[in-house]
């Protein structure tokens, strides 16, 4: 194909990614390095807008707690993930009856998404007129009920198992399609050895899947780091929706938020910009070391 | 070993019961008056009370909401398509100079979270005057999914065997025609993916119209949702109904299309 004609082949999808999408980020990388009054860019501010995060009320109480519920919700999710959806996925290898029913049963919380479920989930989990509390007290464990979602006790740890509820059939699939992938030959060898179904699943299996468990790790922090809608829409955007738990649910995707379009101030543009560049840091640095030692992994194994 | 396949098939079966019974209550409790949800959340529909979706639709403005909601997403995929469909078959399929870096330029967009760039976004709108209006949102939502699109449609190219063009140019047909009338129906299965897998998440995408629009009457079905909840706070039946509004869609798709969807999130995984 002559150079001239495959131009008008890429150029409408370079034009339309180019200027929506790598633009507004390379925006927002140079926008971080500028001080702003409002929409007007003022001086060169070098690192200010970086330290500034770490420094001025009120973000400075709420980046560090932050982060760290955003690390309580990615490992969260990953134990829910590597226990259960392992077990789930293991469980549909060996047992084929109704399969694919089961299969998109469990994926149906993570298709209607993170806005409906966390609507949904505070209807459930409402104090008052909750379905989770009056199952509770059908059977007799009043003591149990309670407001879920507005005592700082139980707020993160339930939101987080909303998350895992609603994404644990993206593993299944993973894993399911890891597992189908890999070669009787090497269950079989062990089998042959005289290794019990224990051994064989932690000794043969367990290690082979380790790339899939890698990838879904990978997945998982890339989700929690961008985690916004599920914690808007159980605890509102201040964490305080309707008789919320204060602070107890900020995640780092809400406090870009919060710092971009609520209480970033007159250099709402600098400080967020600063916050997006950290953020995407983080992630890109955490991706591709995570990747690198599982790619490591893999050479060694085979 | 029986009994291994019975626990087995009790512990798969538990776990279904866990991810639908949520479900299942919004369904039901969408179909009750609301006076019977409050005072009994658990309890079975006595008769199928369909007033609730009646109060969404029309007094909540769903109709609005679902139909921006379709007319966005559809507008979006299909422009993401149109673009990537042509650059993934060139990428694809030719080596070009510079080819191997507009590839790795593309499939970057895979690692980038496009709401950090949300602020130049808005402006970028604003200068285009396109701030509370669908065309800005389904030219973000079309750009975003450029990268995967290309990345799922080129691989695809890629495998069909090289006869193929060959054989058409022999018989004098011009690379347009090669590409439309030879290609693209080749490669229906891959197209049918990246629209159901794109679908997704732009009908639930929550944060960027939540920035980006204004009227109540451009809403797209997640912030009309957010709305709704604000609005009808002790309705509680209709806001199960609304629930299921927003979520009945994605049902129905994954219903006909678990193929394309499970292929989708699979993509690059096992053999």
């Amino acid at each position: 194909m002559r150079w001239r004609i495959a131009v008008w082949f890429v150029l409408p999808a370079f034009l339309l990614y180019t200027l929506f999408t790598v633009y507004p980020l390379l925006s927002a990388l140079a926008n971080s390095f500028w001080r702003w009054q409002g929409t007007a860019r003022g001086e060169f501010a070098g690192a200010d807008n970086f330290t500034s995060l770490f420094t001025t009320f009120p973000l400075n109480q709420q980046l560090w707690p932050a982060l760290w519920h955003t690390m309580a919700f990615f490992a969260g999710t990953m134990l829910v993930q590597n226990t259960v959806g392992l077990l789930i996925a293991v469980l549909l290898v060996e047992l084929p009856v109704a399969r694919r029913l089961l299969r998109t049963v469990y994926t149906v919380p993570y298709l209607i998404g993170g806005l409906v479920v966390g609507y949904l989930w505070s209807l459930l989990l409402s104090p008052v007129f909750g379905p989770v509390n009056a199952s509770l007290r059908a059977v007799g464990l009043d003591s149990l009920a309670r407001a879920w979602l507005g005592d700082p006790a139980t707020a993160l740890p339930v939101v987080i198992l909303v998350n895992a509820w609603q994404y644990l059939g993206f593993p299944i699939l993973l894993f399911g399609a890891a597992l189908a992938g890999l070669a009787p030959e090497y269950t079989e060898a062990a089998k042959v050895d005289g290794a019990n179904a224990r051994q064989r699943f932690l000794r043969v299996t367990l290690p082979l899947l380790l790339p899939a468990i890698g990838v879904v790790s990978i997945l998982t922090f890339i989700g929690s780091m961008n985690t916004f809608e599920l914690v808007y829409s159980l605890e509102g955007a201040q964490g305080n929706q309707p008789t919320g738990p204060g602070g107890a649910t900020d995640v780092l995707g809400l406090i870009f938020y919060r710092v971009a379009f609520q209480e970033g101030g007159s250099n709402a543009i600098g400080q967020s910009s600063a916050l997006a560049v950290l953020l995407f840091a983080a992630t890109f640095a955490v991706a591709v070391v995570a990747n690198w030692l599982i790619r490591r992994r893999e050479i060694t194994l085979t | 070993m029986r009994w291994g396949r019975f626990a087995g098939y009790a512990m798969l079966w538990a776990y279904a019961a866990v991810a639908l019974a949520p479900i299942v209550v919004m369904l039901l409790n969408s179909l009750r008056p609301n006076t019977e949800v409050l005072s009994e959340p658990l309890r079975l529909p006595a008769t199928l009370d369909f007033s609730s979706y009646a109060t969404a639709w029309s007094e909540a403005s769903f109709s609005s909401y679902v139909r921006n909601s379709l007319v966005v997403t559809i507008s979006a995929v299909a422009l993401d398509v149109a673009v990537s469909l042509p650059a993934a078959y060139v990428l694809g399929r030719y080596r070009l100079r510079a080819g191997g870096m507009l590839t790795a330029y593309f499939l970057a967009g895979l690692m980038l979270p496009v709401r950090l760039g949300i602020l130049p976004v808005f402006y970028l709108l604003g200068t285009l005057n396109l701030v509370d209006s669908r065309l800005g949102l389904v030219l973000v939502y079309a750009s975003s999914g450029v990268p995967f699109s290309v990345f799922i449609m080129a691989a695809f190219f890629r495998g069909l065997p090289r006869e193929l063009q060959d054989a058409a140019r022999i018989d004098g047909a011009g690379e347009l025609r090669i590409f439309s009338r030879v290609m693209v129906p080749l490669v229906k299965p891959a197209i049918a993916t990246v629209v159901v897998f794109r679908f997704v998440p732009l009908w639930n995408d929550f944060f960027f119209p939540l920035v980006l629009m204004r009227t109540t009457g451009r809403y797209t079905l997640p912030v009309g949702l957010t709305q709704f909840f604000g609005e009808f706070q002790t309705n509680w039946s209709a806001l199960f109904a609304g629930l299921v509004i927003a979520a009945l869609p994605l049902i129905v798709l994954f219903v006909v299309a678990t193929k394309q969807i499970v292929e989708g999130l699979t993509a690059g995984m096992g053999r």
